[in-house]
């Protein structure tokens, strides 16, 4: 079909001979499958640091914000600096899911899902920090304009610290309900899949009852596009926001009115080093070589290179302007020659690098093509973009307008502990949500499957029609004697021949097999195990009791007293009826 | 009112889309299809009326931004019109630009967040509700058209059979 064009110069999205049931497979088995050694190796090295994270957060609120190295002329420093870094690195979810839907980007389908997620988490341990580097965070309530018996005591709307509450809660739940609408599709798909009942009832719980109708998917659509249309402002907003903490200040070096676009697009370029850092890995651990290729990571380099530029071209800016102004104040900004030469010239040599020059090896293609030169960079940046946080909060402090309060700022164990706790908290949830979540959008990959996957390319090429292509030989209704006894499982001939003799064999030149499946509690390869012994039809199920249930159970060994516990019998009973 | 729907099961979009054609050329009403993805066009292909959900949101974000507008007027002008930090207070308009950061974010919070839930509503997705897809394939690879019977079984079966369908049965109207 013609719908299906896509410009021969254009890679493809999709690498392998894949069906859009090779997509469910592929997509559904870490799921499905039992976490190996290494998950729970890392799993535990995670929850261990978000476990001294918490400790070092009980330590802060209950000894009070004194066990921090903030001095009274630093007064921000570790605390909002991995608040910013957080809510950055989280910004690249929403660009992916949203303005790259917007610009109709087919290479954001294999990615958005895990980005999405990194935003969502990473923002959880941004909203951490303003309530614990508060002095009293149990009045944190306080921030929120609630009627109250101080004669209605309200806050103050002109702090773009209550801007920060109203932005972040806004961009967390409009993130959150953005990824949860597209996951109903993928955990329909898992619940329709699942063989164990746990698993059917936590993901029919999850889906929402989702079941695919034309006119849902309509309004599917429009949602997505219109909450996309949201999110895109949304996010600018948010981490404009965010720099309006320090933009609105009159501390030399953060009054500045390039912080806007500078923080949003540093925010971006952030966020995507992180995406990439988790989806090289992801990539292999979850065995997704096909739908998260080279060609995503080059176009994920390229968006670092162009949000990278935009950074750089701000430092520059600020730099000449810092000169420019003649304030004398601006002399020992986070971006000038004081700086530069300054006590915490390490802090700005390290963002020039990180941040500067190293991002600007990705113009090679052969280096933004290569996926172990795109993590270290990916992981370069991380630190650059810390980095750049650290310099624009503690630099600008450290040396303000009245000399006789400069001051220098070392942290403590405990803002060093509660940050790697935040890190820890973040992967215990990633690793969490690779095991447990469509860590793909199927549904989405699936709409591209025909115009951008090798397969159909390769196809089309030839001239083939693609309609029929998508039919899958596992999938297809076979004629059922076709379907010879793989030999997987090793049946007890005497036993099965006493289970038959009570429930009656089928005969295939007479009978028709039905589908089992449609029984609660059987899937794919139950059922199959079950056509191995020689049953197909519920009339065969349905006379099973208590002793054919045992025989069923020593012939197939697994899942013992299931079939019982789903009364197998009565449900075939209903559906011969 | 037929009780009765006949269900054809097809493992292609585009023979999807061309059996719907089909169907619909025939004068037949399809009662619904189940896919597995957001198969373009074909709800322009069943007929089916646009969506006005993005019109709800525009006006859930009406009220976001008047929600905010009455809140921050009434706290900061009208209710305590104190000096905090000199920023003027006499009016709405003088001290409207601080406003602007809570007016913008309430105004998304609202579109998005009612759009979502007139959407839940509207589609009947909630936590407990039942699937309701006659078929678990039509998740995975399959597409499942029903279309109602009054009476003409075979003429239909054919129909059916004929755009590609790979299992077409009749079954009761859910």
């Amino acid at each position: 079909m013609a719908s299906h064009y896509e410009a021969p110069i254009r890679e493809p999205l999709v690498n392998g001979e894949k069906s859009y049931h090779d997509v469910t497979v592929d997509v559904a088995a870490p799921v499905e499958g039992r976490a190996n050694k290494q998950w729970w190796i890392v799993f535990s090295i995670a929850l261990a640091a978000f476990l001294w994270g918490v400790g070092c957060i009980i330590y802060t609120i209950s000894t009070g914000i004194g066990v921090w190295g903030l001095n009274k002329t630093i007064g921000w420093a570790w605390d909002i600096t991995n608040f910013v870094w957080w809510v950055g690195i989280g910004h690249a979810g929403t660009l992916i899911s949203a303005v790259l839907l917007l610009f109709r980007q087919k290479w954001r389908m294999a990615v958005n899902r895990s980005a999405e997620a990194m935003t969502i988490f990473s923002v959880i341990q941004a909203g951490l920090f303003p309530i614990i580097h508060m002095g009293r965070p149990w009045l944190a309530y306080w921030v929120l304009p609630i009627p109250n018996q101080f004669g209605s005591l309200w806050v103050n709307f002109n702090s773009p610290l209550l801007w920060d509450v109203f932005a972040i809660s806004t961009y967390l739940s409009v993130s959150l309900v953005f990824w949860w609408t597209g996951l109903l599709p993928d955990f329909a798909m898992i619940r329709d899949r699942a063989v164990k009942p746990f698993q059917k009832k936590i993901y029919s719980l999850l889906s929402f009852g989702w079941t695919g109708r034309a006119k849902d998917w309509q309004r599917f659509e429009e949602v997505s596009l219109v909450l996309a249309g949201l999110a895109t402002p949304l996010v600018l907003s948010v981490h404009t926001i965010v720099s309006f903490d320090f933009a609105t200040s009159v501390v030399a070096g953060w009054h500045s009115t390039i912080y806007p676009p500078y923080f949003v697009a540093g925010a971006i370029f952030s966020g995507f080093a992180m995406v990439l850092t988790l989806l090289i890995i992801m990539r292999k651990v979850s065995n997704l070589e096909a739908y998260i290729t080279r060609v995503h990571v080059e176009y994920m380099n390229k968006v670092i290179l162009l949000t990278g530029g935009i950074v750089s071209v701000a430092y520059i800016t600020e730099f000449f302007i810092a000169w420019y102004s003649g304030s004398n104040y601006e002399d020992y900004t986070y971006l000038s020659i004081g700086a530069a030469t300054g006590p915490y010239w390490w802090a700005f040599w390290a963002l020039i690098i990180c941040n500067f020059i190293v991002p600007q090896t990705l113009w090679i293609k052969k280096l933004r093509r290569n996926f172990a030169w795109s993590f270290i960079v990916s992981i370069i940046i991380n630190i650059g973009m810390w980095f750049e946080r650290f310099d624009i909060i503690v630099i600008n402090l450290s040396k303000g307008h009245l000399p006789s309060s400069w001051s220098m700022f070392s942290p403590t164990f405990v803002d060093v502990g509660i940050f790697i706790g935040t890190i820890g908290f973040f992967f215990v949830l990633f690793l969490l949500y690779a095991r447990t979540f469509p860590v793909i959008a199927q549904a989405e990959v699936k709409t591209i499957l025909k115009s951008s996957g090798e397969r159909y390319k390769r196809l089309r090429e030839e001239g083939t029609s693609l309609a029929g292509a998508a039919a899958d030989q596992r999938t297809a209704l076979k004629p059922v004697a076709a379907k010879a006894p793989s030999g997987k499982t090793e049946i007890d001939k005497e036993k099965q021949s006493q289970l038959l003799n009570t429930i009656g064999a089928f005969d295939p030149e007479t009978d028709q097999a039905d589908d089992l499946k449609k029984i609660n509690g059987i899937g794919p390869v139950m059922e199959k195990t079950l056509n191995q012994i020689g049953i197909y039809k519920y009339e065969q199920v349905s006379k099973m009791s208590e002793n054919e249930y045992d025989l069923l159970d020593a012939i197939t060994g697994a899942f013992p007293g299931r079939a019982q516990r789903d009364d197998w019998a009565g449900q075939a009973k209903n559906l011969i009826n | 009112m037929a009780s009765k729907v006949i269900q054809a099961i097809y493992n292609d979009d585009d023979i999807l889309m061309s059996a719907v054609k089909r169907v619909k050329e025939a004068h037949h009403h399809i009662e619904e299809i189940y896919t597995p993805f957001p198969v373009h066009g074909l709800d322009k292909a069943m007929g089916l009326a646009p969506t006005r959900i993005a019109i709800t949101s525009f006006m859930y974000g009406c009220v976001g931004l008047t929600v905010a507008i009455l809140m921050m007027n009434f706290i900061m002008i009208e209710d305590w019109p104190q000096d905090i930090g000199g920023k003027p207070s006499f009016s709405f308009i003088s001290n409207m630009p601080a406003f602007v950061p809570i007016m913008f974010e309430m105004t998304v919070f609202f579109a998005a967040h009612l759009m979502v839930i007139t959407f839940y509503m509207r589609s009947r997705l909630w936590p407990f509700k039942k699937a309701e897809n006659p078929d678990v394939r039509t998740t995975d690879d399959h597409f499942l058209m029903e279309v109602s019977l009054s009476g003409n079984e075979e003429e239909l079966t054919k129909l059916l059979t004929d755009t590609g369908a790979l299992e077409v049965k009749v079954s009761e109207k859910h």
